[in-house]
């Protein structure tokens, strides 16, 4: 058990045994998921801002469950309807939020290091629901988690990433993550998503999907973001399928007991077949109900009295161990 | 037993907590491994004569501590009621009033036999002291359910108490200085306990 942080904004900067820390954390919420009473008492008096600077709609929820699954107060904070648009900075908007004595801010920006920046201003707690092409936190230790809790071990584990992996923030997060606990990670997809330059983080880069797939025990598919997809990086949707889209014949390639993974959400017929979406093979919606879980683990962990509160380390914790008070 | 005991997962072992380690050396045994004994062979016979329906009885120990507790206790019940004790446990990290003046306790299994509806739950805990640990439990308990009575057994009771709480089964009270620190002892090799003192600064 090690967790000092006050806020959580990238998987590169934890350790191991942080990310462990969260993983075991999040078993424990994810068992009071399955209760009929699913509330905690933990955040209770506490407030909690979504602060959704780049629309998301699952990532916002997921937080807005587990902070209200845990009592906190949550307000939802989007840039459509925000003064961001009226062109206040980040930094007043966030502290004009904290001048409202909110606990915590959970932000989603386009610009990569926006959490980082809020952290360094703020006294609240910061989790990065991601940023830019930069990482994804929770939905990287949400993809361990359901890793581990399949297979029982991340360490040997192999995992292969297909899609476009230059711009994913999933893709970064899942590689810090998987080779901290010790995965090999393969990442797949066009030249132009995958550069070469991966291979320097200690990945294996190919470019064709059956030598990807071949070894591999987790296939983590990316959603092609068409939205925001240069029209260069491939010729189109078509070709992408045919190459890099897992379809159920492909499937007979995989190993016994490979999983498919999905962050959502799904371009079906594009990254992965309908019925390979909702195959015995794939995880998906267990990822969903994961990753509320796993949201949950971080909340509770970064309201504890952390490393900034070298004020109450002179005082022991109550008892000391929680059998004895 | 039942199958709602599992071991505590190794991964999330207390030891590892800040602050949680004793210092090396203790002030003084409370309890010697005999005196632990007879302790817990008391406690498990006022529990039984108090609660003589083994159907209607749920022992819940709190974790970590409690849970140990729990355990060698259910072991005495089963001498009587072969096969028909139920044992639970219970994690109040959750449910602690005191997240921002602490590290974030580890988070163990809560795992209490499917319907306590109507039953007595006896929470069992090693050591009460302020009772915070014991008005944590109760809430997480009233989300699983709702016993028809609760009940408390310690083995050890100490002074100090913060919150209107008092046990229905002690195996031994104890007098001790607020900062002082009471431990159960297991030793791993053989299953022997004892209850150490150590003063605390």
């Amino acid at each position: 058990m090690t967790w000092h942080r006050k806020d959580l904004l990238d998987l590169q900067s934890l350790s191991a045994e942080e990310i462990r820390t969260v993983l075991d954390t999040a078993r424990e919420f994810k068992a009071v998921g399955k209760r009929p009473i699913k509330k905690l008492p933990t955040l209770r008096g506490k407030t909690v801002v979504n602060l959704f600077v780049e629309p998301s709609t699952r990532t916002r929820i997921s937080f807005e469950l587990a902070a209200q699954r845990l009592s906190a107060d949550v307000i939802n904070f989007t840039a459509e309807a925000s003064s961001l648009r009226k062109g206040e900075t980040l930094k007043d908007t966030a502290r004009n939020l904290e001048a409202l004595r909110v606990d915590t801010i959970i932000i989603r920006h386009s610009a990569a290091g926006a959490p980082h920046f809020l952290a360094r201003v703020l006294e609240a707690h910061v989790v990065n629901a991601g940023d830019g092409a930069h990482e994804h936190p929770t939905q990287g230790l949400l993809d361990l988690f359901t890793m581990r809790e399949k297979f029982g071990r991340i360490a040997g584990l192999k995992v292969t990433i297909v899609g476009d992996i230059l711009y994913s923030r999933v893709a970064r997060s899942n590689i810090w993550g998987l080779q901290k606990l010790g995965a090999q990670v393969t990442l797949c997809g066009p030249p132009t998503l995958v550069p070469r330059a991966f291979e320097a983080l200690g990945c294996r880069v190919v470019y064709r999907l059956e030598e990807a797939l071949r070894e591999a025990d987790v296939i983590n598919l990316l959603r092609i973001q068409h939205e925001r997809q240069r029209r260069s990086a491939f010729p189109g949707l078509g070709e992408y399928t045919s190459l890099f889209g897992i379809t159920r014949a492909r499937l007979a390639e995989l190993r016994p007991g490979a999983l498919i993974m999905h962050p959502g959400p799904i371009n079906r017929g594009v990254e992965v077949d309908s019925d390979v979406a909702d195959g015995e093979r794939s995880v998906i919606l267990e990822q969903v109900t994961n990753g509320l879980a796993v949201r949950m683990a971080v909340l509770y962990l970064i309201h504890s009295a952390h490393a900034r509160s070298a004020d109450l380390t002179g005082e022991p914790a109550p008892g000391g161990a929680l059998a004895h008070t | 037993m039942p199958a709602a005991s599992r071991p505590p997962a190794p991964a999330a072992s207390p030891a590892g907590t800040v602050d949680a380690s004793p210092p090396a050396r203790p002030a003084a045994v409370l309890l010697s491994p005999s005196a632990t004994q007879r302790a817990l062979d008391h406690l498990a016979r006022a529990i039984a004569r108090a609660h003589p329906d083994p159907e209607e009885l749920v022992l819940v120990g709190i974790q970590t501590g409690g849970v140990q507790v729990a355990q060698l206790l259910a072991a005495r019940l089963a001498r009587q009621w072969p096969g028909r004790v139920s044992v639970g446990q219970l994690d109040i990290a959750m449910h602690r009033d005191d997240l921002d003046r602490r590290l974030a306790p580890p988070v163990h299994p809560t795992t209490v036999p499917e319907d306590i509806a109507g039953k007595v739950v006896v929470l069992v805990d090693d050591v009460l002291s302020t009772g915070r640990t014991v008005r944590a439990a109760l809430d997480a308990l009233h989300d699983l359910g709702r016993p028809r009575a609760v009940r408390l057994a310690v083995l050890v009771e100490r002074p100090h108490r913060e919150l209107p709480i008092r046990p229905d089964f002690v195996g031994k009270t104890v007098r001790t200085a607020p900062q002082d620190r009471v431990e159960v002892e297991v030793n791993p090799a053989n299953g022997v306990c004892r209850v150490l003192l150590y003063r605390g600064a």
